[in-house]
This record gives C-alpha cells, structure tokens and sequence, in this order.
C-alpha cells in the first residue's frame, strides 16, 4: 500500500483538481485560541485595559441604577402628592407667617385628602433647667394639628400620638433628631422636658419625616396646649397639604392664592418631593462621568490590543509563511487573526462584566440597596469589547494577511 | 521521457525582484518534471534555486513566462486558488522544519490537511499513516523540540506527503542536518520515489545531488545543464 497514492489514483493530467482551500471555523478558533493560551501572560495583561474599561461602565451603570432604582422605591413609597406652603419672607412680608385661616381655606379645595398647619414657636426646648440653652440648639417647638400624622403618611416609633384629649395639656411628641439630642429613648417612664418656661411630658418618640426633615428636629405639641402654656400667637408657619395624587398639579397652582389671598406672591409653595427627584436627575450627570472615563480606559485597552497583535504578527511570521503554504488563503490569516483579536477582548469585556457586576453587588449591599444589574450593562459591555476587538484586529490581521508568503517564510 | 504525464511545465519563466538595479533571478527558465520524477535542482548559492521553488510552488508569481501545475496555469489562478493549488497539489519541505513547537509530531502532521476541509478524524488518520510511513510511528505523541534533527526533517517530510501531493517540493532538505542523516533523508525520499510520488528536491550539495536519478544545474537563474544518469535510464 502507497501512501503517496500518485499517477494511478490521480490518472491523466486533467484530474490534477485544483479545487478550493477551505477550513473549518473551529480550526481557526482553536488556533487563536491556541495562540493566547500559549502566552498566558502576555494574554492577560494585555486584556486587562478592555477589563478595567467594562469593568468600570458596567460598576457605573450597575451601581446607577442600584441607587436610582432605591430613590424611586423611596419616592414611590413617600408618594409625590405631599404639597408645603410657607409663609414666605418677601418684600412686605413681615412677621412671616401665613393667614390663621389659611388651613380652612385650604381644606375647601376639592381634591384635597389631609390638610395640617404647624405653628413654629418661639420657646426654647431643654432637656432640664440646668442646660444651657445653646446645647440644644436647633431644637424647636411646633404647634400641630392632630392630622398631621395622617397629612405626612407617618406614624410613631414609640409610644403615641397626640390626641383631643392630650392635645389640650402639656405633654409632647418629638420629632426623630429632637428625641436623639435631648437623649430621650424611650417613652412611659413620665420622662418631662422644657419648653420655654413650662414642663411637658413626653408620650411619644415619631419616625423621621423623609419629606419633612424640620420636624424631625421638632418638639411637637398640641394647639390648645400652645395656647394655654405659652406664647398665644397661632398664626401658622407651614402647611401641609396631602392632595389626590391624580390632581397634584391642579392643586399646586392654587394653593398659594388660597392660603394668603391677600399676598398670594408670599406664600411659597413646594413640592418635598422634588428634592428626591432633582437627586435622581443628578445622579445621571455622575453616571455619564464615570462612563465616560471608562470609556477612554476600553479605548486605550483597544489599543493595547492592537499594540500586542502588530507584535504578533510580526514575531510569528514564519507561521503565517507556513500556513500559506499549507494552502491558507489570505482570508483564512486575517480570519485566524481577528479572532485571535475578538477572542483577547472578549476575555477581557467577560471577566471585565464579572468584576463590574461583582463591585455592584457588593457596594449596593453595603448600602442596603437592591442590586439592579442592567442587562444593557452587561449585553453592551460584552458587545463593545467585541467592537473594540474587531477595530483592534482589523489592521494588524490585514497586515497578517498581505505579507507575501516568500517574504513570510524568509525568516 | 515523453510519454509521461507532466506534473510540472515551466516555459520562459523569468523573475526579476525590483531594486536598483533590479536582480533577475530567475532568467528564461524552461523546465518539464514528469509523474514520477526524483528531481535534484543543483547551483551555487544566490543562482535562484529558493526562487525557482517559491515559483513553482505558486508562493511568488514570475516576472513573465508561463508556469503550469498538473496542467493548470498559475497566472490565471487567484490568491484563493492558488492557495488551494497549495493545499492539495503541493507539499514543501523547508531546510528549517518550521514545525510548531507546541503540538505533537502528528498534529504537526495533520495541519498539512489543514486547509483541505477534512475533519480531525481523517487528518489525524492520515497523519499517522504519512508518519508510519517515514518511520516515526514511536514518535507520534513526541514535541518538536524532543526530536532529533533527522526526525524533525521526516515530521516535515511527513507533513508534506500526507495531502497526497502531486509534487512535493523541498528546499535544502539537508541543509541543517549532519551528513549522515542528511544522507538518510535522501534515501527516504528515493524510497518515496521508488513508490511514485513526484519529488523536487533543492540542494547546493553536488554529490548529494549526483545519487539522484536526474539533476538540473542552474547558476545565475539560468539552467546550465540537464542530465539524467544512467541508472535512472535504465530503470
Ligand atoms: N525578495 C528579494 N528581493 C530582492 N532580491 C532577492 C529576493 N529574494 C532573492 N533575491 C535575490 O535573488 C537571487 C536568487 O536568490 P535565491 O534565494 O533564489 O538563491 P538560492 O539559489 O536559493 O541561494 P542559496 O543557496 O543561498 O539559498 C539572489 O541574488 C538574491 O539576492
Ligand atoms: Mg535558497
């Protein structure tokens, strides 16, 4: 038996076929993949900028909508249909309070679900007579009405709220940041402090008022109260206001003229949600920063690439030479390139997805927030480091592919 | 010497590589190798032997003149094609092996099928047929770099006649090995001669080449002589 199998199994001239040189694209795969696994070190570290690149966009992104998709729970839960009037401090506007009637007034527009007016008094709040008065400083006394728990969708952490019955004595419910100052953890043990010059009793602790950071820092008692133990004037500072959710806008633009119809220009009305929604806008600005600069760390990785693979190709001439003369076709070496190329900044955009999303996880636990993992992050991060793979590749695999198979072999 | 059938025909081929002035390496160059033939290209160093193999071997095209493989022009044929006249009509044996050191002397092997479509089942078979044929069945599983230079040269060899080639072309096969083995290369490619493969075989070495049955002199890209020895004639 031949192996060589010549003139008998070839017969006459004409059956020398030249044919088609053609290659499995498996076989070119496991040659650029040969080629990496072949020069670990050099692979990774020239990987690692595509890495550090999609690394960085998909923790950005990831850790971007963590956060946003947190604020939007916290805004959907706080509810948007909380509306302040304030007694504004413009021109003419002297004592900076609002008409006595202005709840009243208020509670007569139709969509409205709660109306409260908090009188802000001037009496210090003390723990007992011997603190200096500045050590609580920031504390401040409030007058409420007892809807005010129901206006601001909030309840008590400890003990209870104002009602008909107490609201008339001198007993006192404090605001989250008060309770803490003045060193009040509990309720129940008949635990009294100053205002101004009268002893109130404490009966309950609230929680803190996302949407209404003053009152966290507020002493809070009842109307009647204020008025029997200390100063009388009761004109309100602030009014809150829980519209219909679905008339929001409607009610905003009336309700400045309705408080203080004489000066509607002095009544400043607000939305407390806004702030969360501004947070929500700006965390965006951060976001395209940082994606940005990621951005630039992939490109350089993709020159990286493009750096390693002109290397390549020139170190590996004698290879290139050889497979020309095993029949590769230019295509075939540009194909075995390319791929070397796809495959280098795929590694990297993989484990670089895997790092990203990693930190994202980690960080939004930290923060107690739910990890949002985008698939945008994760189907684009791979899908541009393939990109920036293929526009690494593309000149050197051409290169690979136009040196002439004599010159290649010349080694 | 008529009667056989051309594997290869060269007629008036001349290669001249651009330069100042320009080199003409190869300069009217006419050459007919039959099916069968044991081919010694014998000339000085710089007389255009590598040249007239890279020519023949469809790696570079000539300057002018006509080269034809198993009857099929060159010139006419695109880089695909030619490529494909490589992978299936061609197998080159080159002085420095250029085989991969990282793969096995059979995978070695079956890269010479590489670029002809057949799977890995097939090319591995045959690799270790073309293998078992120049002596190296023990070696199969062996690197590169844990073979002697002599085998290293039959791997090469093995490489190049597992496409079942229609030529197989060698340039200073011996060239980097010791006069023994270079002489035991020798034999074994009279051995795949004596089974019918058609051989080209490059050397500067005048005795090496005076054991073959026919020697071409070149010298300056010219072809001085032609001689066939007796014992080929007689054969
Ligand atoms: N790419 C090239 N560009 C310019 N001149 C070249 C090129 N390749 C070969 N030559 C020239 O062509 C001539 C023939 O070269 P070739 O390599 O064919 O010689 P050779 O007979 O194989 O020599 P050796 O025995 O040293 O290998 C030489 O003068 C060489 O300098
Ligand atoms: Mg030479």
């Amino acid at each position: 038996m031949s192996v060589i199998s010549p003139a008998k199994a070839r017969g006459p001239e004409a059956s020398y076929e030249v044919g088609v040189s053609k290659v499995r694209f498996v076989e070119l795969l496991r040659a650029s993949l040969g080629s990496l696994g072949q020069r670990p070190v050099r692979t990774a570290l020239s990987a690692l900028g595509v890495t550090i690149g999609i690394a960085a966009m998909v923790a950005v992104l990831g850790l971007s909508e963590s956060s946003r998709a947190d604020l939007q729970a916290q805004i959907a839960n706080l509810g948007t249909s909380l509306l302040t009037v304030q007694a504004g401090s413009g021109f003419g506007a002297g004592d900076g309070t609002l008409p006595a009637d202005a709840s009243t007034a208020i509670s007569r527009i139709g969509p409205i679900e709660s109306v409260s007016s908090v009188v802000t008094l001037s009496d210090t709040v003390l723990r007992n007579s011997e603190v200096n008065a500045q050590a609580t400083g920031g504390l401040q006394a409030a007058a409420v009405d007892l809807s005010l728990l129901d206006t601001l969708n909030s309840s008590v952490a400890k003990g209870e709220w104002l009602n008909k019955a107490t609201a008339d004595f001198p007993v006192v419910v404090l605001g989250s940041v008060a309770a803490q100052r003045l060193g009040i953890a509990d309720v129940g043990s008949g635990q009294q402090i100053l205002i101004g010059k009268t002893w109130f009793t404490v009966v309950g602790i609230l929680k803190p008022f996302p949407l209404a950071a003053d009152l966290d820092r507020s002493a809070l008692i009842g109307m009647n109260a204020a008025a029997t133990y200390l100063s009388a004037d009761l004109n309100p500072s602030t009014v809150y206001v829980l519209a219909d959710p679905a008339y929001v806008d409607d009610v905003r633009k009336v309700l400045g003229a309705t408080a203080n119809p004489e000066h509607p220009e002095e009544a400043q009305v607000s939305r407390p949600s806004d702030a969360l929604q501004a947070q929500l806008a700006a965390d965006s600005a951060f976001t395209s920063l940082f994606l940005g600069l990621g951005a630039v760390a992939l490109l350089v990785g993709g020159v990286g690439i493009a750096n390693v693979m002109v290397i390549g190709v020139m170190e590996r001439r004698g290879e290139i030479g050889l497979r020309r003369a095993l029949g590769a076709t230019r295509r075939h070496i540009r194909g075995q390139f390319l791929l070397e190329a796809l495959a280098l900044a795929g590694l990297g955009g993989l484990v670089g997805v895997g790092l990203g999303s990693l930190v994202t996880v980690i960080y939004a636990l930290s923060q107690g927030w739910g990890v949002v993992l985008p698939a945008v992050a994760i189907v684009g991060g791979i899908v541009s480091a393939l990109v920036i793979g293929a526009v690494a590749g593309l000149y050197p695999a051409v290169r690979a592919s136009q040196l002439s198979p004599t010159e290649a072999l010349r080694s | 010497m008529s009667a056989g059938v051309a594997v290869l025909e060269l007629s008036d081929v001349v290669k001249e590589y651009p330069g100042h002035p320009p080199v003409r390496a190869l300069d009217g160059v006419t050459l007919r190798v039959d099916q069968g033939e044991l081919v010694g290209v014998v000339g000085p160093s710089g007389s255009g032997k590598s040249t007239l193999l890279h020519v023949v071997g469809t790696l570079d095209r000539p300057s002018s003149g006509i080269v034809r493989i198993g009857g099929n022009e060159v010139s006419a044929l695109s880089d695909r094609r030619l490529s494909a006249a490589r992978s299936r009509l061609i197998g080159f044996v080159f002085q420095q092996f250029f085989l991969v050191e990282s793969m096995s002397a059979l995978d070695n092997v079956a890269t010479g099928l590489l670029y002809t479509g057949a799977g890995p089942v097939e090319r591995r078979y045959r690799a270790f047929e073309a293998l078992s044929r120049v002596g190296l069945a023990h070696r199969i599983e062996h690197r590169p770099t844990e073979l002697s230079g002599g085998e290293q040269q039959r791997v090469a060899i093995a490489r190049a006649l597992v496409n079942r080639p229609a030529i197989i072309l060698a340039d200073e096969p011996t060239g980097n090995l010791d006069s023994h083995t270079g002489q035991a290369t020798m034999d074994l490619f009279r051995d795949l001669h004596a089974e019918g493969a058609t051989i080209v075989v490059i050397t500067h070495d005048r005795e090496l080449a005076a054991t073959l049955p026919r020697q071409v002199h070149i010298r300056d890209g010219r072809i001085e002589s032609d001689e066939r020895t007796r014992a080929a004639v007689t054969q």
